[in-house]
């Protein structure tokens, strides 16, 4: 596992408190994890923090599983 | 009228968080006081307060995970957590937390604070200024409004009937309990959670009270000698937090069910002071108008009330004019009650404050004791001839009680119950 996958686990679990066995990458959000809309935001906000990168609303609605969190923070991490 | 009985407690309070462990405290004569540990209030005039004592759940200590859901516990402010956590306590006391859908929809919440989410909008004030607006929590909202207990436990429960919640500064629990009972007995619903919660033993919390020369500061050595209601040295509450929830009955439904009763709520009255924002009117009328209410709506005479738990803050002036006002009601019956402040051990939980203390009422009906004041060493010249139970429990009769609570705004409540 990438060390930015780690780290987006991490904060899912620690968000969601859900089972860290339970976030693999193709977890979506809101129909594996329990997340709703506002959660989402929170997770979001949370990645933009760690990574140290700007997550556009558009570029949010997008995220929808843990792969894509990744996905787009390794393509846009400074 | 329907009637309306008292089938389960909760409760969350610096002194246990669990009904009987803090009972156990309280006629113990422990105290829950001590240095503020939430923050370092080295600095401020007031440095002590009456924390709840979070822990594994243990030795009456606060284990949150034990009834909130993680994620619930992470989005909101404690007063919600407390809430949460002493409604589904006393849920579970009165056997009711797997209710059939058609009692659901017939069962519902009243549970208030006083000031609601104060920590968590004082953080989040500060992630705004220093971070900007998108930072700041989507749950910033619902984890602060004074009604999410009630949204909260009515979600947990799936409780349907009305969703109700007081603010009423430090009369919140005892107006919630009143409240409740009245839409059971006007048919709104059969089964109700009424209480309060606060949790504001925060820096602006502090800050605030002390500058409004309500809390405490000769004591900040002395944590356990600082609140002590009806003594010559009091100078002022002890910031107390924690929550209080009961489960109110329709009383059939509660007999047919084979329910625990342990009290009807017989009596509430409410009043005005219209005299000043902090200050209570200088002849204590509000508080005589609303202690008189619900001992006429009780139906009870004077001399069938056998305890008064005190809303007896430490204040100079409250503590006072609350004295004068039972003195004026009760005339010569004075001399048959006990009347205790159960704020000198547990400070003065705000809009919790209320309900704990009905549920001490409750308890000491069930036990024939009543708890005691602490350090009440030199009562004021104006407690002569009055039992204010000073230092330790008592056992006695105790079939009827009388609840006061007195707020910011000069909003009185007063309950009255009875033991059947």
């Amino acid at each position: 596992m990438s060390e930015t996958a780690e780290r987006v686990k991490k904060i899912v679990v620690e968000h969601l408190g859900v089972e860290a066995d339970k976030v693999n990458e193709d977890a979506s959000f809101i129909d594996d994890l329990g997340a709703d809309s506002l959660d989402i935001v929170e997770l979001v906000m949370a990645f933009e923090e760690e990574f140290g990168v700007e997550i556009p609303d558009d570029a949010a609605e997008k995220i929808a599983t843990v792969k894509d969190a990744i996905s787009y923070i390794d393509a846009n991490k400074g | 009228m329907r009637r309306v009985v008292v089938t389960g407690l909760g409760l969350v309070t610096p002194l246990g968080a669990d009904v009987e462990t803090a009972w156990a405290n309280i006629i113990a004569s422990k105290s829950g006081a001590g240095q503020i540990t939430r923050f370092d209030a080295s600095d401020y005039a007031c440095t002590i307060a009456c924390e709840v004592k979070r822990g594994d759940g243990t030795n009456g200590t606060f284990d949150a995970n034990k009834r909130v859901d993680h994620k619930v516990q992470r989005q909101v402010d404690p007063f919600i957590v407390y809430g949460i956590d002493a409604a589904s306590q006393a849920l579970e006391d009165a056997g009711l937390t797997e209710m059939s859908e058609a009692e659901r929809l017939r069962a519902g919440c009243s549970i208030g604070s006083g000031i609601g989410g104060l920590p968590g909008i004082e953080s989040e004030s500060i992630v705004l200024y220093e971070k900007g607006p998108r930072r700041v929590s989507p749950h910033f909202v619902h984890g602060r409004l004074i009604n999410l207990i009630s949204g909260q436990v009515s979600i947990k429960y799936g409780l349907m009937g009305p969703n109700h919640a007081v603010v009423t500064a430090c009369s919140t629990g005892a107006h919630s309990i009143g409240d409740a009972a009245r839409m059971i007995a006007m048919d709104d619903a059969d089964v109700m959670l009424a209480g309060g919660a606060e949790g504001a033993i925060c820096p602006i919390g502090i800050a605030g009270f002390s500058q409004a020369r309500a809390l405490s500061t000769n004591f900040n050595a002395t944590p356990e000698k600082a609140s002590r209601p009806y003594d010559v040295d009091r100078d002022g509450f002890v910031m107390g937090e924690g929550a209080g929830v009961v489960v109110l009955e329709e009383y059939e439904r509660a007999k047919a069910r084979g329910a625990k009763i342990y009290a009807e709520v017989i009596g509430y009255g409410l009043s005005g002071d219209a005299y000043h924002v902090t200050a209570p009117h200088p002849e204590g009328s509000g508080a005589f108008r609303s202690m008189e209410m619900a001992l006429r709506k009780s139906g009870l005479s004077l001399d069938d009330i056998d305890y008064i738990n005190a809303h007896g803050t430490s204040t100079p002036l409250g503590d006072e004019l609350e004295l004068g006002a039972v003195r004026r009601l009760f005339g010569s019956s004075i001399g048959g009650l006990s009347m205790s402040s159960t704020k000198s051990a547990i400070g003065h939980l705000l809009g919790g404050a209320g309900a704990v203390e009905s549920i001490f009422c409750i308890l000491a009906m069930r036990d024939g004791i009543v708890p005691p004041t602490l350090n009440l060493d030199n009562p004021s010249e104006s407690c002569a001839g009055v039992d204010l139970v000073p230092h330790v429990a008592k056992k006695r009769k105790v079939k009827a009680v009388l609840n006061n609570s007195f707020g910011f705004g000069g909003t009185n409540a007063s309950l009255v119950m009875r033991a059947i």
